[in-house]
């Protein structure tokens, strides 16, 4: 039985231009994925794909003109998609938590670090004050962060990045959540303090045996403390799978180009890749939405792609998935 | 010198130095940092933020001024020059930027912004300008039709086609690319790389490419310099320097990288704590703090960069002549 179980969501911008016609930005189009107690799962994907949006609907803070329009979320049996706000509020920051790229602008810059904190416990649970903020300052000591009783003291201005990330880590698992949402968790952190605070994370993450969905684009955090990976293009899921076997048998075109796009995947002797063009979520093509770039195309990829199976738990989203290519 | 003919810059003991805003107090960005680049050649600077490497290619660029030191260009002391000055030379020191979306003028159309530095620098006729705005978006492979729109209109990749195009309008002879890649999607930084890489290929301009990203580093560029805390703990070719890193925090920094590859163990050394504050040096190695095996000098004497195994590897590091410096690395 999955903790969180997404069913074909789709999820859209609703705009009117100048002239007061209605265009659609179809951003995520028919997402699936469960995710199970304990499992770490990375989503990967270019600028655009949809992966902080999969976060933002699943966390309910999608914000006009954003809407769902379509599908399902569910978390630990309770359908969040049709959940009224303060049954939502209650499960937010409580049993789903989500940490978010940019601690500096997540923190409120003038609450002392232990005071936020604090506020995080009791809007879920009744607890005195003390005993709450005892609780920040473990919690402080667990994330790395050295002489939590000055730290908590702090205003967010006086803490470094790597700090702040390591504060809003501690906020999102102060309640002990059942899913951790990680969006770019350690994006704009030296690769010194990235390895700290990941390796922080997944000593966390599975001491207290939650699940997390790590949105990263970076290919090393999924290759290494993901169990599972998701590869979206243009709002779909275009390969899933645990992460050895879609590193190791990628099966899908654009996995392909994307694993060979990591610098350490190809030599500048070697001629220039194709051009790698964003797709334009105002007019996707009707099959296959990665048809235009695919070095594979053909005439059956104008119609909607299948769902194939590579392997135990490998599915790849393509018509021609099945095929082995070289080059 | 014979050798000091052949480099397009040299840099000696520079020094750069802010102001903190409190009366005797600077911050020290940049100390005593000296290196060469050879005509044709792409050196790698590396180091995490507050290393000093993108005001070493600022102060290069003379987008600000050095405290000391000389910065010689083709032989020329430009460290001292006047803005006005050096307003010439300009034509041959171009710099790109990381953020392509605030670099470029939002209301100036991708024609105009490859134009400006035609239009200040080469004095040609407008209708000369135009043809040879065409010829330079063709060499970044910008599409003509693309040229009348403004950058909003235009993706991240393509925004930074314009950067690199505008940088390479007036033929430089040294450009200094600061992190031009971090901002954008990895497919797209492939085709961005590969884009340099022609052009250093075709054209042989001299490149100093600053990254955080060591993988990048690696595969454009022939010598790297690592910094710390605003001094180079060690530099090199970089086949040297990544296969044989002789300093504690270049192993470190290299050990903390993730492969994009799952089946490639992680031996790593995961340094403790952060990048000290630059207001107050230690007397001693900068990195003494955090070196796992600094030994009671390193933290009072400064070490000298000195040669690793002979040849131009250097690394300053007290423990690499009683072969304690390596550190190491469990997964």
């Amino acid at each position: 039985m999955s903790l969180l179980q997404v069913d074909n969501l789709h999820t859209h911008f609703v705009t009117r231009d100048r002239d007061n016609q209605v265009r659609t930005a179809t951003a995520l189009n028919g997402v699936s994925f469960a995710l199970a107690d304990g499992e770490v799962l990375g989503l990967v994907g270019e600028t655009g794909a949809g992966k902080s949006l999969t976060a933002t609907s699943i966390m309910g803070l999608l914000r006009p003109p954003a809407r769902i329009v379509e599908g399902r979320i569910s978390f630990g049996g309770r359908t969040l998609t049709d959940m009224p706000p303060d049954e939502l509020n209650a499960l937010r920051g409580n049993e789903i938590a989500i940490v978010v790229q940019s601690p500096k602008t997540s923190l409120d810059p003038l609450m002392r670090i232990g005071d936020q904190i604090v506020r995080v416990i009791q809007a879920h649970r009744r607890m005195e004050r003390t005993e709450a903020y005892q609780r920040a300052l473990k919690m402080l000591a667990a994330v790395g962060i050295p002489d939590p009783e000055r730290r908590a003291q702090a205003l967010p201005h006086e803490l470094s990045g790597g700090m702040a990330q390591r504060v809003l880590i501690a906020m999102a698992l102060i309640n002990e959540p059942r899913l951790l949402v990680a969006d770019e968790p350690t994006t704009g952190l030296d690769v010194t303090v990235q390895a700290q605070i990941l390796d922080m994370l997944r000593r966390l993450v599975s001491e207290m045996g939650m699940a997390s969905l790590v949105i990263t684009h970076d290919l090393g955090i999924v290759a290494h403390y993901c169990d599972r990976v998701a590869v979206m293009f243009a709002g779909r899921i275009v390969e899933i799978g645990p992460t050895a076997a879609v590193f190791g048998n990628p099966a899908h075109p654009y996995t392909r180009a994307l694993i060979g796009s990591a610098p350490e995947n190809f030599s500048l002797a070697a001629g220039r890749p194709g051009r790698g063009e964003p797709p334009n979520l105002y007019a996707l093509p009707p099959g296959c939405h990665y048809v235009d770039r695919c070095p594979l195309a053909d005439s059956r990829c104008a119609q909607m792609p299948p769902l194939v199976s590579v392997s135990a738990g490998h599915e790849a989203l393509c018509h021609k998935a099945t095929v082995t290519t070289h080059g | 010198m014979a050798e000091a003919a052949k480099n397009l810059l040299d840099v000696d003991e520079l020094v750069v130095h802010f102001p903190t805003g409190r009366a005797g107090q600077v911050v020290h960005a940049v100390n005593h940092v000296s290196f060469a680049i050879a005509a044709s050649q792409t050196l790698g600077l590396v180091g995490e933020s507050g290393s000093g490497k993108s005001t070493i290619g600022r102060a290069i660029t003379r987008l600000i001024q050095p405290t000391s030191g000389h910065i010689r260009f083709d032989g020329l002391d430009v460290a001292k020059m006047t803005p006005a000055a050096f307003r010439p030379l300009r034509r041959d020191v171009q710099i790109v930027f990381q953020d392509p979306w605030g670099a470029l003028n939002p209301r100036l159309s991708v024609r105009r912004l490859i134009e400006e530095p035609i239009a200040l620098h080469m004095g040609m006729s407008a209708s000369d300008r135009r043809a040879y705005a065409d010829d330079v978006a063709k060499r970044v492979s910008l599409s003509t039709q693309l040229l009348d729109r403004y950058p909003a209109e235009l993706s991240g990749g393509q925004l930074q086609r314009v950067c690199i195009a505008r940088a390479i309008a007036t033929s430089p002879r040294l450009i200094v690319l600061d992190e031009p890649t971090s901002s954008l999607d990895l497919s797209v930084r492939a085709e961005i790389l590969h884009l340099l890489a022609e052009l250093k290929r075709d054209t042989g301009v001299t490149m100093l490419f600053i990254s955080h990203d060591l993988s990048t580093i690696k595969l454009i560029c022939d010598k790297v310099m690592v910094l710390y805390l605003g001094s180079v703990v060690e530099r090199g070719d970089t086949q040297d320097v990544f296969g044989n890193p002789a300093h504690p925090y270049t192993q470190s920094l290299l050990s903390a990288h993730l492969s994009a590859d799952p089946r490639q163990k992680m031996n790593r050394h995961v340094l403790k704590g952060e990048i000290p504050s630059a207001i107050e040096l230690p007397p001693g190695c900068n990195f003494a703090g955090r070196c796992p095996v600094a030994l009671d000098t390193c933290s009072l004497q400064r070490p000298p960069l000195l040669p690793v195994q002979g040849g131009e590897h250097l690394a300053a590091c007290h423990r690499i002549s009683d072969g304690g410096n390596r550190l190491v690395l469990a997964p």
